[in-house]
């Protein structure tokens, strides 16, 4: 503990990189999901296509597309941006079916009463599809989230993983305090942004204030791979 | 691109297979690894993922495992428990790496076998039960059958996990084909780095494939692929067809 207090300005340092290299791709993931998913929802061929190119993205080992994304994208090995891109595929991919199934899961009644309400096709996915699909995006998003964090730490090996910094350099000193901090403050910043999420969605969808159900499928449902993929 | 061809060159090269620190060896360290892993996880979290099936208890219990689980830094732990194996006099050795390997690929275990038995329709189980099959008989010539696709999705899922920590296990062990990632990063040998990462994609996206391939294979006759539904009754309505094909569970780490 003294370790702690000692470094105190080193861990939330640290914490604060974590915090900014973790949200960014969490957002990217998000919003790039869902453009892509609505469409894949509405095309079929397309929804085969997409899914399966994000899947074998997915497939690859994290550390092996840090070190592969250099040679795609120009950067420098030790640039941030490599481990920016590499989580935000992996957050889309994680996202993708979710964000599918979410679409998909808002009745064609529903979307029929709105069209002959009068609502038109931008209007009509912003204020009926949209809202609707929202619990279950949010549940998927909750779960990207806390992974994206904890897969964050492995970045340390490429030289910007926030927080997996006290495990590469505790590692090399033999230092347990160190390494028990990080794991301890990763878990705290997965934490927080689980609650942030949660927050928002209750201040965006008060009418889903019970959405202990939809909250609980997607988590089960991103251990297992899909029996019809 | 020269970085690229000059990785193919390495691979294609078969005096850079053998030996133990060659590609042979490292390939032969890394499935070694995973596959032990494997089977130890599986022996402890498929009878309990089973159990929780047939039975319906300890539900909660798996997915608040699931949810923590995912929390973890994966890496930390890793880092952990090999100092501290060290400090136990394991030196560096593989225990420490095969526990956290086991720990990690426990939960899609557990959740593939629980939800598996869980999607068998309830009918189903009801009609074997009126049949006079005991529950032994029930969990094993019914519920096991249908829910081997998910089983298998499970097993897939913690293959891919273990192979990619597997990778970062490199590390702070010595075999395995992530040594080329971290000995490239480590010596700023870009070229070394690259090879690991291709043999890990692909070694990845081939066990994926064959993961695949194995879940068509274990739907049993008469079930519609994809599906554990077997009756075409009403209330089969209100289980959806496929409760937990999905996204897959993130790669924790590597």
């Amino acid at each position: 503990m003294t370790w702690l207090w000692n470094n105190l300005d080193l861990v939330l340092g640290l914490t604060a990189e974590h915090a900014r290299l973790s949200a960014i791709p969490i957002l990217i993931g998000f919003a790039a999901s869902l453009p892509l998913g609505w469409l894949a929802s509405r095309v079929h061929w397309l929804r085969g296509i997409v899914l399966t190119v994000f899947n074998v993205i997915y497939t690859i080992p994290s550390l092996a597309l840090f070190v592969v994304l250099p040679l795609i994208l120009g950067t420098k090995i030790l640039d941030d941006l490599n481990v920016v891109v590499a989580l935000s595929l992996y957050a889309v991919a994680m996202m993708l079916r979710g964000t599918i199934d979410a679409f998909g899961s808002v009745s064609g009644d529903v979307l029929q009463s709105a069209t002959a309400q009068g609502f038109s096709g931008p209007s009509r996915f912003w204020t009926v599809q949209f809202p609707l699909a929202g619990p279950v995006l949010l549940a998927n998003l909750r779960v990207v989230s806390v992974s994206t964090v904890s897969l964050l730490s492995v970045a340390a090996l490429v030289g910007s993983g926030g927080l997996g910094y006290l495990f590469t350099n505790g590692y090399s000193r033999s230092f347990l305090d160190e390494i028990v901090i990080g794991i301890v403050f990763t878990v705290l910043l997965a934490l927080v942004f689980d609650a942030i999420l949660v927050l928002a969605g209750r201040l965006l969808m008060p009418w889903n204030r019970r959405a202990a159900v939809p909250t609980r499928i997607p988590f089960l449902k991103a251990v297992i791979p899909g029996s019809a993929r | 691109m020269n970085f690229l061809i000059d990785a193919f060159g390495f691979i294609v090269d078969p005096a850079n297979w053998s030996g133990e620190t060659g590609i042979g060896g490292r390939l032969l360290q890394h499935l070694v690894i995973t596959g032990l892993s494997l089977l130890f996880a599986a022996l402890i979290a498929l009878p309990l993922g089973l159990l929780i099936g047939h039975t319906g208890r300890g539900r909660g219990a798996v997915i608040g495992l699931t949810g923590a689980a995912r929390a973890l830094p994966t890496f930390g732990v890793l880092t952990l428990f090999v100092l501290i194996g060290i400090q136990f006099g394991f030196g560096l050795s593989l225990p420490p790496v095969i526990v956290v390997l086991v720990v990690l690929a426990i939960p899609p275990l557990l959740a593939g076998a629980y939800s598996g038995v869980e999607a068998v329709d309830r009918q189903t189980v009801d009609a074997a039960r009126a049949q006079g099959m005991t529950e032994w008989q029930i969990l094993t010539q019914v519920e096991l059958p249908l829910a081997l696709p998910l089983i298998v999705g499970g097993l897939r899922s913690a293959t891919l996990q273990v192979v990619a920590t597997a990778t970062i296990a490199a590390y702070v062990a010595q075999g395995g084909l992530g040594r080329y990632l971290i000995e490239g990063v480590q010596s700023r040998d870009y070229v070394r780095a690259v090879i690991g990462a291709i043999l890990l994609a692909a070694l990845a996206l081939l066990l994926d494939g064959l993961f695949a391939a194995l879940q068509r294979l274990v739907v049993p006759r008469g079930v519609s692929r994809g599906s554990t539904r077997t009756t075409k009754t009403g209330s089969t309505a209100q289980r959806p067809s496929r409760p937990f094909d999905a996204t897959r569970t993130p790669v924790t780490e590597g």
